[in-house]
């Protein structure tokens, strides 16, 4: 028999890292031995690759850098994210196995952050199979490849800011249409919030006090300076504190559900 | 009536005290009072919608009562959850499983969550396997199996970590007979080790496995005996005339 242990020890710890683990390999499983993964990584790939050569002008540019590439990123998170994260915690709803889930010796948040991180390795591995554009323009020209690997980075940070309010909403909504919606309205918010034409508008009617505030809760905002190869730390905390205010609140809407 | 409240003995491995919990104005649970020690298997019975579900999740810890609290193997569900739970094996009604997961992946992922690795982990599944009989279809998908396997496997994913105490929400409900007498004879086995705390509705299950018989209506324990002693307060001395001589029907929902 299993010896339990004792409370707040570092057995504790484990068990909880022992939890995460195991949701975290049960739902990457979930998604690579299904097709999901791979039907994610290609449609992504190719949106991307048309929105990059068609409407970026990749190669009339005649840069080598990835403005074009990166330009688009936060817009094809915003719809293609959703999408893998949108049954994570609907499913487990649909499938009456909330209940199996939410008995396990871990803590809710520990449950969460298994499942997030398994959506977000997804996409890592979608943005990892990006980089033969990075080769590209490598061999093209001579870009400033520090801040390629900055940009980068800040679009991981970024994809993980649009997961976690995915995730979040999956836990809201009971179907996964319901859920993907409503990422895609509330990512939607905190994308545009940091648009020209939405801050001139808000800077006309409020002042530019508030479009400035309105525009620092943008993920775009903060994913533009990195473009320009600026690293900003307000930036970093900005998408570290987002991926944690919507996973406390993913925590706290799974737990509200509890009981049915 | 409503058995009093009692004190936290370590030689019980399932204590349950006032549990209480309510769904807006309706009492769904009132100060439910229980033990269960090492070798017993407690049947709890009732009407539909009586409070016996209601029950075992607030046990199992996945219900938050309002009022009342449960110690499994001497961790209380409400302060030290991680650790109570580490001594459970609960199967909840209906025996949720993740289909898309073949019988071995299943049991796999609920050892890791127990903390359950590498030879010890196989070790675990392979005994569960064999004791819930399964061991034919571990590496099948589970969405392929038929409904008595099923409930198997989800009894199987209750019992890997080999716990002290297990909750069992009608494990025998939709399996054929064949398949009844099979999960009987399993939780027999079972109960002479641990301590078991099975809702069910077949009374004939209840006289040939448990030790003692826990009725519940309306939310209150109204009887808590042994089957036989249940069964003879009843005028035609037997365990469904006292069943419906102490409960009120169908309760309302």
């Amino acid at each position: 028999m299993i010896e339990a242990a004792s409370p707040g020890s570092k057995q504790d710890a484990g068990q909880v890292a022992n939890a995460m683990r195991a949701v975290y390999v049960r739902e990457l499983a979930a998604y690579f031995l299904t097709p999901l993964a791979y039907v994610f990584i290609a449609i992504f790939l190719i949106a991307l690759g048309a929105f990059t050569f068609e409407i970026g002008r990749f190669f009339e540019t005649n840069q080598a850098d990835l403005a074009p590439f990166f330009l688009f990123h936060p817009w094809l998170y915003l719809v293609f994210l959703p999408a893998i994260a949108m049954r994570l915690w609907a499913d487990e709803s649909k499938g009456g196995t909330l209940e199996l889930l939410l008995s396990l010796p871990a803590p809710v948040w520990s449950i969460v952050i298994g499942k997030f991180l398994a959506a977000w390795t997804v996409a890592a591995a979608a943005l990892l199979f990006t980089t033969p554009m990075w080769m590209s323009v490598n061999w093209l020209g001579a870009p400033d490849n520090a801040a390629i690997a900055l940009t980068y980075a800040m679009s991981f940070l970024m994809a993980g800011g649009y997961l976690a309010v995915a995730c979040a909403m999956s836990a809201v909504a009971r179907n996964q249409v319901v859920a993907f919606v409503l990422s895609v309205a509330v990512g939607f918010v905190f994308t545009a919030a940091g648009l020209p034409v939405v801050a001139s508008g808000i800077a006309g009617s409020l002042g530019p006090g508030a479009a400035d505030a309105l525009a620092s809760f943008s993920l775009l905002t903060h994913f533009e300076a990195a473009q320009r190869g600026v690293l900003e730390l307000r930036a970093l905390f900005f998408y570290v504190a987002f991926i944690a205010l919507w996973l406390s609140l993913n925590a706290i809407w799974v737990g509200a559900r509890k009981g049915g | 009536m409503s058995v009093n409240a009692l004190p936290p003995n370590a030689m019980d491995a399932l204590q349950v005290e006032n549990l209480s919990r309510s769904f807006g104005s309706r009492q769904a649970v009132r100060k439910v009072n229980l033990r269960v020690a090492i070798g017993e298997t407690v049947a709890i019975m009732g009407p539909n919608g009586a409070g016996k579900s209601t029950t075992l999740r607030m046990i199992a810890g996945y219900l938050e009562p309002d009022e009342g609290d449960a110690w499994i193997n001497g961790a209380s569900i409400q302060s030290d959850r991680t650790r109570a739970q580490l001594s459970l094996g609960y199967l909840a009604e209906g025996a949720p499983l993740y289909l898309d997961l073949s019988a071995k992946d299943f049991l796999a992922f609920l050892a890791r969550t127990h903390g359950l690795r590498g030879a010890e982990a196989k070790d675990a599944i392979a005994r569960a396997a064999e004791d819930a009989a399964i061991t034919d279809v571990l590496s099948r998908p589970i969405e392929t199996l038929s409904k008595g396997y099923r409930r198997r496997v989800a009894l199987a994913g209750a019992i890997v970590h080999d716990p002290p105490v297990l909750i069992l929400d009608e494990p025998t409900d939709g399996l054929d007979p064949n398949q009844k007498i099979a999960m009987r004879s399993l939780i027999k086995r079972m109960g002479q080790a641990k301590a078991i705390l099975i809702s069910t509705h077949q009374l004939d299950e209840v006289e040939a496995m448990c030790s003692r018989a826990i009725l519940i209506d309306g939310g209150e324990i109204v009887a808590d005996s042994t089957p036989a002693e249940l069964a003879a307060r009843a005028p035609g001395g037997r365990l469904e005339d006292a069943f419906h001589a102490l409960t009120r029907g169908e309760a309302e929902v």
